[in-house]
């Protein structure tokens, strides 16, 4: 079964199944995976740090995002010290964009989700992230291969 | 995940006209380069959870040719002038006088693109402002061509007070030739669409 995961959304599955999420622009998608349970989880997050305002979905942000993924794949089996992540995205769409702030996003995020990822001790094993195209990606939780699809430049696996 | 934040159908209604006004003087604007009838449809005014807005444009992964302006001033806020590529390589050529059969658009018809989404921007946007006498200065045209979703992705990224919802007021536009629907929307930025309707003299209601 393939878990449809949303923009700004965060969702954890098992064995058998794969995680999916859609156009990812200057939004990072974010993959943890436990080899030995075969635990995976996928967040789409969309903005580098939360404000202040604490009834925001925590998944639309690197900050609070990357902890409630990890409390997801945790509740489902996982082992934080087998965790490892592979991150996508933080494109910067509209290449010809200097000096416009909104366009930086892209890279920015790429950074908080390095950081968040950083202070919980989860390394990053394989990472697709910048450039000025969009990617679809899939975690398939039987192998934690990752799968990417882009417009202009096909297909790989991270 | 219902959105806690409402339009009350006075505000829509306001929206809608905001739309109507903008989107038929772009409609005009763009009608006069081609030297064509151009038709539109009744705008929609409508808070669009963030996962459903590339719907509109044939769903996330559609690919799309774009061009993008930000705009500032009284009132802040993103445009998109969006459309398959086809159609942006069929209205690139008639603007062009010769239509290529290759796949990408080149570097003339890309100009050529954003030029378009720039005058179609402009006439939108002077014409809200003679309406409502909000001072909108859009940025230079950004051009992209690539999914839907990771494109409109820019027009949502500020802190949203209504939680995971846009408001989009949304135009599509054809001409009586075979270009296929192109759309016009414009997203205030959160926030923004109380001083749209303080503009038009309304209070908006909580």
């Amino acid at each position: 079964m393939i878990h449809k995961v949303g923009m700004a959304d965060a969702k954890a599955a098992k064995d058998g199944d794969s995680l999916r999420t859609l156009g990812l622009g200057s939004c990072v998608g974010i993959t943890l995976y436990d080899e030995l349970t075969k635990v995976g989880g996928m967040a789409h997050i969309m903005l580098p740090v939360s404000n202040v305002d604490k009834e925001v979905n925590p998944a639309k942000y690197a900050d609070t995002g990357i902890p409630y993924l990890l409390e997801m794949v945790l509740s489902l089996g996982a082992a934080k010290p087998r965790l490892k992540a592979k991150i996508a995205g933080g494109a910067q769409m509209f290449a010809n964009a200097h000096g416009l702030e909104v366009i930086r996003v892209g890279p920015r995020n790429v950074e908080a989700v390095q950081e968040a990822l950083g202070k919980l001790n989860i390394p990053i094993v394989a990472s697709a992230v910048g450039g000025n195209f969009g990617r679809t990606i899939e975690l398939d939780c039987t192998t934690g291969k990752l799968g990417i699809r882009t417009a202009q430049y096909g297909e790989s696996v991270i | 995940m219902k959105s806690k934040y409402q339009l009350g159908d006075d505000a829509a209604d306001a929206l809608r006209e905001i739309g109507n006004i903008g989107a038929a003087h772009a409609a005009t604007a763009l009608s006069q380069i081609l030297h064509q009838t151009v038709e539109m449809q009744v705008p929609q005014v409508e808070l669009i959870p963030f996962d459903e807005i590339a719907d509109v444009v044939g769903g996330p992964e559609a690919i799309v040719a774009c061009v993008y302006l930000k705009v500032t001033g009284d009132l802040s806020g993103n445009m998109f002038f969006i459309q398959s590529l086809d159609s942006a390589k069929q209205l690139t050529g008639e603007v062009l006088s010769e239509v290529k059969q290759v796949e990408v658009l080149n570097e003339l018809e890309m100009s050529a693109l954003g030029e378009m989404g720039n005058i179609l921007t402009a006439s939108y946007l002077s014409s809200l402002t003679d309406f409502t006498k909000l001072k909108m200065y859009p940025s230079i045209p950004y051009i992209s061509i690539d999914m839907a979703q990771a494109i409109l992705t820019i027009g949502l990224l500020s802190d949203a007070p209504m939680g995971d919802y846009a408001l989009v007021i949304h135009t599509s536009i054809h001409n009586s030739k075979a270009m296929e629907k192109a759309h016009i929307f414009l997203l205030p930025d959160p926030g923004q669409e109380v001083v749209l309707l303080h503009a038009l003299g309304m209070e908006i209601q909580k």
